[in-house]
């Protein structure tokens, strides 16, 4: 449609939108394009070269990378596992639970997280663990990170929850299934898109995750971010872009999974 | 996010009875490991601080006194406002408001660009602007630093076309944290604005057309009065975690753009830290944010009506 | 009579697909005129190409002797009353309506002053405070319809401004709408896809099927005189037989219905001898007293209130409907029975194939 007669075109407005991308992926992809830099000064470009990414799984400090992706990655899939089996039970109740009580409550508390500043979050935190007098580490990470992917792996499986009509349930149960049966061969099927987004989601948190974890890891440990932040705070190497690219990449095929989940489910509606 | 959606269950499909155990562990976790906690801190800011660091468990006020009064450098001459910390917490607020703003110029085409794309496309230019929101906040802070430093590439790319021909100092100001911030938060307003405008009706813009007004007058008039709660949404989910941001202004800023997020990460740094004053400010930064938010709420249900 | 809006061999495409396939209508002066047709017929397309939210692939527009096609909807003196109202939610109803004036750079008190006349107009004064959202289907329309009339258009286009309507509704607003336009003196395109309704507003009435204009006329000859069987099917219920005309003379036709009996009707321009399609209405047709025209076995008659449905088969197995006035002197033939009709006078209509 010519421009005068299309109400949906103002000038000036895809340029900004190409604006918009170019900021946004600029600095990832200067930071994934030095990492294969084989000069060892961070400045001038001398060829290109794997030898950093050689370094963070064999280099001096490949140790401390290795324990901290260890920690990273296995917080991550206990925090989001656990996050998105009581998300789940959550958006059971929320989506088919009708109006029950305490109903607004259950839907401001599972949005708390998301509303509180994430350093106020950190803060009370460290306050809660240090006033019981639990030790800071593995478990205290692991339980702050349940608490603040349950908002994130809610929001997929309550989407999906709310586009599968209660007619699927009645029709199985009209056919003598139980509760749970309609549950498990009805339910849970069409729900699985929902259920795994949302569970990719909730690992990408908690594997991002910087501030909480740095106030609640105690002196012991590392996890990637807080070591990588370490490290920066050293000025930037090269490894550390090696490190950087290699957490975008996982980001980004985690955040295509979870996109192609929900795909997958929209055709299966 | 919305309000609650209601969709009453059906007696039949028999939820109804189990709602509440079922929600019961996320009562447990987030009433047990946000709630409990928050309540502690705001405990903790009228404790006594513990020259170990850590707090003793006396009653006082001197987290919140030492944010808001001054007794002169030795404590002995008469209170008068403390202007320091408000002086952050001010400075803080303007740095979240201009990047709001930041994003607000930009990210309103982008959603209004992408929003207006055939069907069959929209996902994908929505997919491509999550993407980088999902890498790793720290990364990309860590990659908007390597790209801004003195011999950056920035810098580098500019001297060699010969544009400048001495690095820009863009690190360790105001602007480098302006940038940092719209660059960790852009998608929050890009995506509600995006969400509205999908659901505008155009016929509206038709018929304001048809009515002698121009393009623009009709995005002035018509468009933004009613994608406005989008843009308002938007505009929140930029402002409220930009207020106590904290990796934007550490990596990108230096001692002349110090924030809320950094102040408070002082106070728990080993024995020179001040718990109870953390707390307090923590508090502090927790009722301005709470304000906000109720702000909106009210302004949202003023309109429904 | 001057020309309001002059169409001249419209086409529209979109990619492959042509909504309008090289369409030319001329529309008078304070006419009301109705585009008529089924869904995707294209009559929309060509209201928004007179609108200005479609450009033309091909053709000319023309208000008033001007070419508007290259202009922007907001520089054609025409307003249109959209399908859904499309009332601006933000602004009150007074706000909607002066709106157009406003974007005209008109004066407030002024603005004022005539947005009061458009709301007395419609018989909404009362509700120039209220947002949209307060008002029902009906009302929301009548002040779609003032909000389109404040400008003082040359030409008002309405899109099937009556189908979200009850039915009630409806035919009250046909009435106000058809008042309006001769208090007006405004120049109304009417879009709709309710024949009863065409009929009963319209000055003329163009008929338009899959993007060309089928045929143009009064209601009164649309209706008694369709050119096409697309028209004639299209517009109330008709019963299209095959015929042999034999000879044609003096712009008469002699033809020969199914079953062998002989008329004279008029002739279409051009017709030749041969095989054709005759159209008849229902009503038009009646039970024989003497010598019948078509004779047709009886399969059932059904009751409608004001008249009687006869559903009925020629001897080579068509259909013929036939519908007769609900008088106590009619006396309803059993089913199965073999019965007489007789065609009126002139009532038998040639068909172009």
């Amino acid at each position: 449609m010519a421009a005068r007669t299309d109400m949906r075109r103002y000038a000036g407005f895809g340029l900004t939108t190409a604006l918009c991308l170019t900021i946004l992926y600029v600095p990832l992809a200067v930071i994934a394009v030095y990492s294969f830099n084989d000069n060892r000064s961070i400045t001038a470009w001398s060829g290109f070269s794997l030898r950093w990414y050689a370094d963070v799984f064999t280099g001096p400090e490949a140790p401390i990378f290795q324990a901290a992706a260890w920690n990273s990655l296995s917080i991550a899939a206990l925090a989001s596992t656990a996050a998105t089996l009581i998300a789940l039970s959550a958006a059971v109740a929320m989506t088919r639970g009708g109006r029950f009580r305490g109903r607004g409550a259950s839907y401001a508390l599972i949005s708390l997280p998301l509303m509180v500043p994430e350093i106020v979050t950190a803060v009370a935190t460290l306050v809660f663990f240090t006033a019981i007098g639990v030790r800071t580490g593995y478990g205290t990470i692991l339980v702050a990170h349940i608490t603040f992917c349950i908002p994130f792996a809610y929001l997929p499986i309550a989407a999906r929850m709310q586009g599968i009509e209660e007619s699927y349930e009645l029709a199985a149960r009209d056919l003598y299934a139980s509760r749970w049966q309609a549950f498990r061969l009805i339910l849970l099927p069409l729900m699985m898109p929902g259920i795994i987004s949302g569970w990719l989601l909730a690992f990408i948190i908690s594997l991002d995750d910087f501030i909480i974890t740095n106030f609640v890891k105690g002196a012991g440990m590392e996890t990637l971010p807080t070591a990588i932040f370490g490290s920066v705070k050293q000025g930037i190497k090269p490894n550390i872009m090696a490190i950087s690219t290699l957490m975008l990449l996982v980001s980004v095929v985690f955040v295509t999974l979870s996109y192609l989940a929900n795909r997958i489910g929209q055709k299966t509606r | 996010m919305a309000a609650a959606p209601d969709t009453s269950g059906s007696v039949a499909t028999g939820w109804r009875s189990l709602a509440v155990p079922l929600m019961l562990p996320t009562w447990l976790v987030i009433g047990l490991f946000l709630l409990v906690p928050v309540a502690l801190m705001g405990v903790y800011s009228v404790l006594t601080k513990d020259f170990r660091g850590g707090v003793v468990w006396e009653f006082s006020l001197a987290a919140y006194d030492q944010f808001f009064v001054t007794r002169g450098l030795f404590g002995d001459e008469p209170p008068q406002i403390e202007w320091t910390y408000i002086a952050i917490f001010w400075r803080s607020i303007w740095q979240a408001a201009l990047a709001t703003l930041l994003c607000l110029l930009i990210g309103f085409p982008t959603a209004w660009f992408i929003a207006t794309r055939s069907p069959r496309h929209r996902a994908l230019w929505v997919f491509l602007i999550t993407v980088p929101y999902w890498v790793n906040l720290l990364i990309r802070t860590v990659s908007l630093r390597f790209l801004l430093r003195d011999q950056g590439p920035l810098n580098e790319g500019l001297m060699a076309i010969g544009v400048i021909d001495a690095p820009l100092r863009i690190i360790n100001t105001d602007v480098a944290v302006q940038l940092g911030l719209f660059y960790s938060y852009l998608p929050f307003m890009v995506l509600p604005i995006y969400a509205a405008v999908e659901r505008y009706n155009f016929a509206l813009s038709e018929a304001a057309r048809d009515l002698y007004a121009g393009p623009w007058t009709t995005l002035r008039e018509i468009v933004l009065p009613v994608v406005k709660p989008g843009i308002v949404a938007g505009c929140i989910l930029v402002f409220v975690p930009s207020l106590g941001a904290f990796l934007a202004p550490d990596l990108l800023g230096g001692a002349k753009t110090y924030m809320i997020g950094s102040l408070i990460d002082e106070q728990f740094r080993g024995s020179m830290g001040n718990w109870p004053f953390g707390a307090a400010v923590a508090m502090i930064l927790l009722t301005l944010v709470l304000l906000v938010l109720l702000w909106q709420a009210r302004a949202a249900g003023r309109e429904r009506r | 009579m001057r020309q309001a809006i002059g169409i001249d061999r419209v086409v529209k495409r979109y990619g492959a697909f042509e909504a309008l396939k090289g369409v030319s209508l001329s529309i008078a002066d304070n006419e009301f005129f109705t585009l008529l047709g089924p869904s995707g017929c294209g009559k929309t397309t060509l209201l928004r190409t007179i609108a200005g939210f479609e450009d033309v692939t091909a053709g000319a527009i023309a208000l008033y002797g001007e070419n508007i096609a290259a202009l922007p909807p907001e520089k054609r003196p025409v307003n249109t009353v959209f399908q859904q109202y499309a009332l601006f939610p933000h602004m009150t109803v007074r706000d909607n309506v002066a709106f157009g004036l406003r974007m005209q750079g008109v004066a407030l008190t002024e603005r004022r002053a005539r947005a009061a006349e458009m709301l007395e107009l419609v018989h909404l004064s009362d509700f120039a405070e209220r947002l949209p959202t307060q008002l029902s289907g009906g009302q929301q329309q009548r002040v779609a319809l003032a909000r389109a009339l404040a400008p003082r258009p040359r030409v008002l286009l309405l899109d099937e401004p009556l189908s979200a309507l009850d039915l009630k509704l409806r035919q009250a607003m046909r009435v106000e709408l058809k008042q309006l336009q001769e208090t007006t003196g405004i120049t109304f395109v009417f879009v709709t896809h309710d024949q009863e309704e065409a009929l009963a507003m319209s000055d003329r009435i163009a008929v338009m099927s899959n993007g060309e204009v089928q045929q143009v006329g009064d209601p009164r000859t649309i209706y008694e005189a369709p050119v096409n069987r697309f028209v004639a099917d299209f517009i109330g219920e008709t019963n299209v037989l095959p015929v042999m005309v034999d000879a044609v003379a003096d712009g008469r036709a002699r033809i020969t219905l199914p079953g062998g009996h002989v008329l004279t009707t008029d002739a279409l321009e051009g017709l030749a001898p041969g095989a054709h399609h005759v159209s008849i209405r229902p009503e038009r047709l009646s039970l024989a007293t003497a010598d019948a025209d078509l004779t047709v076995r009886v399969e059932r008659v059904i009751y409608l209130g004001t008249d009687l449905q006869l559903l009925a088969r020629l001897a080579d197995g068509t259909p013929i409907v036939t519908r007769l006035q609900n008088s106590s002197r009619n006396e309803l033939p059993p089913a199965g029975a073999d019965v007489g009709l007789t065609v009126e006078a002139g009532a038998a209509r040639l068909l172009l194939d």
